[in-house]
């Protein structure tokens, strides 16, 4: 048994503020042994971070701590600022989420790192820049010795999280606090920088404590796990506990609204009803009472205390014994919002009326396709210049993309951030110009019409947007917003209107009494149902869905999901479904298409994707994806790849994805390859194309 | 809150909602305007600036009237100092003070709101539509705008006020003149708030609905940039009446027979040593006014601050 590190005791923290006091940690207890790794997850507002920053001494001036916190001898809560200061960067390192801000813009990246080692350490400048380079090359910074005199905007998002872990490691912790730390990256990023997080701490001997939401990076990487929920810890436990044994509805049910990317996802997925209570006025008894499907009599009048169920496993339940046994299955596969006890027939008793022509029966026969993209291409000007502003260069942000939706499906569109998969969206719904090719809809060609001629067509295909918050008019009530399609194609009545809103209130799962509130008297999932009812509206026969779920919490996140899927079998619609989400895109999706700066590198169905893909990117993507299950993540081997997506500027020769792949050759240099079938059932664009199946299971 | 079953198949759906109401759950259903509102009502100071304001304004109009001296009357008394006669005192040729200062008062004020309605009005569209849609119609307002800002105003009404002195003393001529300068920082300000807000999603909704732009404008973009331009447009009142008194100090705005308290306090000028209650009354008047204006402007600033609302 190794010594223990770190002691939490009766942590609590609470902020004033001028709705009220704000309980974001109550009674938290942890330890962290030496060269451990504990991975805290929660939901957005669970508290995960201020826990952290509780112990680091870094909160707010409105926050109130109470409790302790030992550090080899040394207690961290009520500890002077000089002193606090002296254990940040020295015995304990912290990482914090966005690396954007945690870097000096002003100063080269090779001197912060230095300069953390000669603040603390009495050696020579040199020397502190010397161990300064290995550390960058430790954290697979490429030509370190160079590069470090960089400064931060020269370095992509995943090297500027790699250079922060270089800065923890500088004054080689105890502990390093990761907190988020690749939260805004990219799926193979991600993985380039949890490799450089777990070399951090094999080369420092250091524990870590890793705070995420994404239960995934958790199973990879934690030793043990703290499940945290309102504020406190709900259960605690070796990662295989937590995740193969969970003793607390709230653990069953977040594993239990993952999509996983190694299940066929077949079945609907089962959402945690409700959403998170307020931390202000919180609940009698247990804070997840509201949400619990087990929940009874003193679950709402005592709150249960953090319990041993097992040895090293803590659960805070009155009810752990039932859950143990319960299983996934407490929670019912809803798609309402908060109506776990409704079945889903009995809110929208009335059939909906479907627009002339996309009767959900009459079309889902035909294979014709709906939506026709042929070639299409779009390049934004990049302007600048020192006197006169001209047209410098241009991002090929859409280079040449065919696709077919058909009525009734799902077509999934992946990619990483930057490859154009929102341009792709938005260039097919005509709200940005096209630069050339075609798009077909339902007999019509969009692309070239005035804003005039395609005022009738849009009716027929309506889009969700990403962000709940910015998609609605913050100052219209909801009720208005949802009409406003009625409105502006001059189909709302003063009798009929108000009724159709109230039906496609009904029909995403939200009370029509709340019509009248405002956008931010709404959750997130709440908002994007809001947003769902408003492209119902004109009864269309397409929705393009643009990451209509990756703002959301995961427990909120599975009953859209489920929403959407309802949505398509009743009313026939076909979706394209654009998503950086695997796992989300596996279970809805029909088809799946690949996309890689500008061009689909792959595209078949389902399973021919993830089971047998044979572009080298689509299995490095499937590979990266962390999956929430501890003995999977220990046996996976994963395809790490190197460096980042090239600019769309000056995209590479050839084949774009050359520059990261491991099998590039001279010709993927000269030659693009097309998009075709080369034997293995479905098209694919590249030269060296291999089965790999890369998903375990 | 109470949260009634919309039908009976949801009492179980009312139910669970009670609970969340319980827990917390449910926000208050309260508009942007109402907390807007609410948070105003909790500033001090500005509630009682708008007290003040209402109070002067209702004084100033109906005072004039009620008080037994016109501000045009000349009486007997010249030169008096403040008595129960005439509680302001009363000027060389014999006007009583206080009907001036109280007319002088309305027209100020008037004037300046004259100024803020028309200035907020063309600056708002203008700058709506410069920044809705950017490119070459931006460049061309906005260029305008800057020539506008160039132009050396006093220059234009100096020659106004030498060339038509008959419309020159007249206080909505006053007004137009400084509207049409005026308007350009709101135009600005309207502008940045839109480039800012055309970015957002619920606006490239509108154009997946079709809507035109004259309704993306008028009903969810300027609704959206209320907060700017109703504290802008207070603070165009206060500034207004600064420049108006210290076009009047210098004889280039507006002239007798009208009055108002930037003439009052120039044609006190000579006389502030021996008669020093002409320019006091006036000049504390003004000051008041101003402050109190600039004080609802804070009030607002805080009430509408979109920084504000993240915390809530």
């Amino acid at each position: 048994m190794t010594g223990r590190l770190l002691e939490v005791s009766d942590l609590s923290v609470t902020f004033s503020t001028r709705e009220g006091d704000v309980q974001a940690v109550r009674d938290l207890n942890l330890r962290l042994d030496e060269g451990e790794t504990l991975g805290i997850v929660g939901e957005s507002g669970s508290g995960k971070s201020t826990v952290a920053l509780a112990i680091l001494g870094l909160l707010p001036r409105n926050a109130t701590t109470t409790g302790s916190a030992l550090c080899r001898g040394m207690e961290l809560i009520g500890m002077s600022e000089d002193d606090i200061a002296k254990v940040r960067g020295g015995t304990i390192a912290y990482i914090p989420q966005d690396p954007l801000s945690s870097l000096n813009p002003a100063f080269q990246v090779g001197w912060q790192v230095a300069e953390a080692i000669w603040t603390r350490q009495n050696v020579s400048k040199a020397a502190a820049w010397e161990r300064a380079v290995q550390l960058l090359e430790l954290v697979g910074i490429p030509r370190a010795a160079e590069r470090a005199h960089g400064y931060p905007h020269e370095f992509s998002g995943g090297q500027r999280q790699r250079i922060v872990i270089a800065i923890a490691m500088a004054n080689e912790p105890d502990i390093i606090v990761a907190d988020e730390p690749t939260t805004a990256l990219d799926v193979t990023i991600q993985a380039q920088v949890l490799d450089a997080l777990r070399a951090a701490r094999d080369e420092s001997n250091a524990s870590l404590i890793l705070i995420t939401h994404d239960l995934g990076v958790v199973a990879g990487l934690a030793d043990r796990v703290m499940v945290m929920y309102a504020g406190r810890p709900v259960e605690t436990g070796s990662a295989d506990q937590v995740f193969y044994q969970s003793r607390m509805p709230y653990t069953v049910g977040l594993l239990g609204s993952l999509p996983r990317l190694d299940a066929d996802g077949s079945g609907p997925l089962r959402p945690i009803p409700g959403s998170p209570p307020s931390l202000v006025v919180l609940p009698d008894g247990c804070s997840f009472s509201p949400r619990c499907p087990l929940a009874t009599g003193d679950c709402l009048t005592q709150a249960p205390r953090l319990l041993p169920v097992q040895p090293d496993h803590m659960a805070a339940c009155h009810r752990s014994g039932e859950v143990a046994g319960a299983g996934a299955g407490m929670f019912t596969a809803t798609w309402a919002d908060s109506t776990a006890d409704v079945a889903a027939d009995v809110l929208t008793p009335e059939p909906v009326p479907v627009a002339a022509g996309t009767a959900p029966g009459a079309e889902q026969v035909s294979d014709q396709p709906i939506i026709m993209v042929t070639e299409l291409v779009k390049h934004y000007p990049i302007r600048g210049g020192r006197l006169v502003r001209h047209q410098i260069g241009e991002a090929h942000a859409v280079c040449g993309v065919s696709l077919e939706l058909r009525p009734g499906e799902t077509l999934g569109l992946v990619g990483e951030s930057g490859c154009g998969k929102s341009t792709l969206a938005r260039s097919i719904l005509q709200l940005v110009k096209p630069t050339a090719g075609s798009v077909i809809f339902g007999g019509d060609e969009l692309t070239g019409q005035s804003r005039h001629q395609l005022q009738p067509i849009r009716r027929g295909i309506q889009v969700v947007f990403q962000d709940p918050y910015a998609s609605l008019d913050p100052r219209m009530p909801v009720g208005e917003t949802v009409g406003e399609p009625l409105r502006v194609h001059g189909r709302w009545d003063r009798q009929t209107g108000p009724e159709k809103v109230t039906e496609l209130f009904r029909l995403v799962g939200l009370n029509p009494e709340h019509r009248n509130r405002y956008p931010h008297e709404f959750s997130g999932g709440q908002r994007q149902r809001v947003g769902i009812a408003r492209a119902l509206a004109l009864d269309p026969s397409v929705i393009v869905l643009d990451e209509p779920v990756s703002a959301l919490d995961v427990s909120i996140q599975a009953g859209v999901v489920n929403l959407l899927e309802q949505l398509q079998d009743r009313l026939g619609l076909a979706y394209l479904f654009i998503a950086h989400d695997l796992a989300v895109v596996r279970h809805i999706s029909d088809r799946v298409a690949v996309m890689y700066l500008g061009k689909v590198v792959e595209t078949g169905t389902r399973s021919q994707v993830y089971d047998s893909p044979t572009h080298p990117y689509t299995q490095a993507l499937l590979s990266a994806v962390p999956v929430p299950d501890p003995a999977v993540e220990r046996r996976r081997e994963r395809i790490l790849l190197t460096g980042d997506v090239p600019s769309a500027t000056s995209p590479p020769s050839g084949c774009r994805f050359r520059t990261r792949c491991w099998k590039a050759d001279a010709i993927c240099a000269e030659q693009e390859p097309e998009l075709v079938d080369r034997g293995f059932g479905h098209p694919v664009a590249c030269h060296f194309p291999s089965l790999t199946s890369v998903t375990a299971r | 809150m109470p949260e009634p079953a919309f039908d009976t198949a949801t009492t179980a759906v009312a139910a669970r909602e009670q609970r969340a109401a319980q827990a917390g759950l449910n926000v208050e259903a309260r508009s942007q305007f109402q907390l807007a509102a609410d948070r105003f009502m909790h500033h001090r100071l500005a509630l009682a600036s708008l007290a003040f304001f209402v109070f002067m304004v209702l004084v100033s109009t109906a005072g004039a009237h009620l008080w037994h001296y016109n501000y045009a009357q000349i009486t007997n008394q010249f030169a008096t100092g403040p008595s129960a006669q005439h509680p302001f005192g009363t000027d060389l040729i014999g006007h009583d003070l206080l009907a001036q200062v109280l007319t002088g008062t309305a027209t100020s004020i008037y004037t300046a709101v004259v100024v803020a309605a028309i200035s907020t009005v063309v600056g708002t569209l203008i700058g709506a539509v410069a920044g809705y849609y950017g490119g070459m119609v931006d460049a061309v307002l906005m260029r305008f705008t800057d020539l506008v800002l160039v132009v050396p105003g006093l220059a234009i009404l100096l020659v106004l006020a030498h060339g038509v002195s008959s419309l020159a003393s007249n206080p909505i001529w006053i007004a137009l003149v400084l509207a049409a300068l005026f308007w350009t920082y709101l135009a600005r300000l309207v502008r940045g708030t839109f480039l800012s807000l055309r970015e957002r999603e619920f606006v490239e909704s509108q154009w997946a609905i079709g809507s035109s732009d004259r309704r993306i404008i008028l009903r969810h973009l300027i609704p959206n940039a209320i907060g700017p331009i109703v504290v802008n447009a207070t603070l165009t009142v206060a500034n207004a009446m600064l420049v108006e008194a210290a076009l009047s100090y210098l004889g280039l705005g507006i002239q007798p027979p009208s009055v108002s308290l930037g003439g009052l306090i120039a044609s006190a000028e000579g006389d502030a040593t021996v008669m020093p209650w002409l320019f006091y009354f006036p000049a504390i008047f003004l000051v008041l006014i101003i402050l109190s204006v600039n004080f609802i402007g804070d009030g607002l600033r805080d009430a509408l601050d979109p920084a504000q609302r993240v915390r809530a």
